[in-house]
């Protein structure tokens, strides 16, 4: 027999962290898309780069809080990572946004779109994490 | 007032995200990142329905604002990352297929059911 904890006791300062977080990362999403707009049936470099620069901060963020030496706030993760990061990058945009250039007869767009996504921000991710660790690491060393 | 809409979808798309996650890893534990999956595949079937066939004010509330900060992809590229680091490449690259042809599938999903309920 399993005891599962309920998913909503105790949340209630960790839920306001991340709506918080989520709004400012989204506002920051829509502000991106009306600077730099996406014409109908263009290459969504907007949603691009958004999502390749969230995967290379999150990389830096969550490394530097859970393998830093020093315990972080309890509610800077929920905060930067699951909020901001997290209402920065959308997965939605980025299967519409193929799925209605393969509508509108766009195969190889829509093919360079969703690998070229994938490709840059699991890059992101791994340089990120990487290099964050390697910091890490040496200032350990150093102390 | 088109921020607003964005900002209010994202206050719940963000917390209803991080609440799915917990109930999922509470289901199924933490072997494989089926919260993320799960809330992802969700967001594309909406804002594929969305996309077809809701108007512009509804499009920014639900669409830029919730499924925007429901679905995520920098947590889905760390989870991947972890995958291929801590449990094999093969669950990694199972988390790449999972998700894109999830994904890909729920956004045509939605948009066969907007078209077909609302024309």
């Amino acid at each position: 027999m399993t005891t599962r904890e309920p998913v909503l006791r105790g949340q209630g300062r960790v839920v306001a962290a991340v709506s918080a977080g989520g709004v400012l990362g989204a506002s920051a999403r829509y502000g991106a898309g009306l600077l730099w707009p996406t014409a109908k049936d263009a290459f969504p470099w907007t949603t691009l780069l958004v999502n390749t620069v969230g995967c290379a901060v999150i990389g830096v963020v969550l490394v530097a809080l859970t393998e830093g030496r020093r315990r972080p706030h309890p509610l800077l993760r929920p905060f930067l990572a699951t909020g901001i990061l997290g209402g920065f990058t959308t997965f939605s945009t980025y299967a519409v946004d193929a799925q209605q250039l393969l509508d509108h007869g766009l195969p190889g767009k829509a093919l360079l779109y969703l690998g070229g996504t994938l490709l840059a921000a699991l890059a992101a991710v791994w340089g990120a994490a990487s290099a964050t660790r390697a910091v890490l690491l040496e200032r350990e060393v150093a102390e | 007032m088109n921020w607003l809409l964005v900002v209010v979808g994202a206050a719940v798309g963000a917390p209803l995200r991080y609440l799915t996650d917990r109930a999922v890893h509470s289901r199924v534990g933490f072997g494989f990142p089926w919260g993320t999956l799960t809330v992802n595949v969700c967001g594309c079937a909406l804002l594929g329905l969305l996309t077809a066939v809701a108007p512009a004010d509804v499009r920014l509330l639900l669409g830029t604002g919730l499924c925007g900060a429901l679905t995520t992809y920098s947590t889905f590229s760390f989870e991947t990352l972890k995958l291929a680091q801590n449990a094999s490449r093969g669950a990694a690259l199972a988390n790449v297929g999972l998700s894109l042809g999830a994904g890909l599938a729920a956004a045509y999903a939605g948009a066969g059911i907007g078209h077909a309920v609302w024309g």
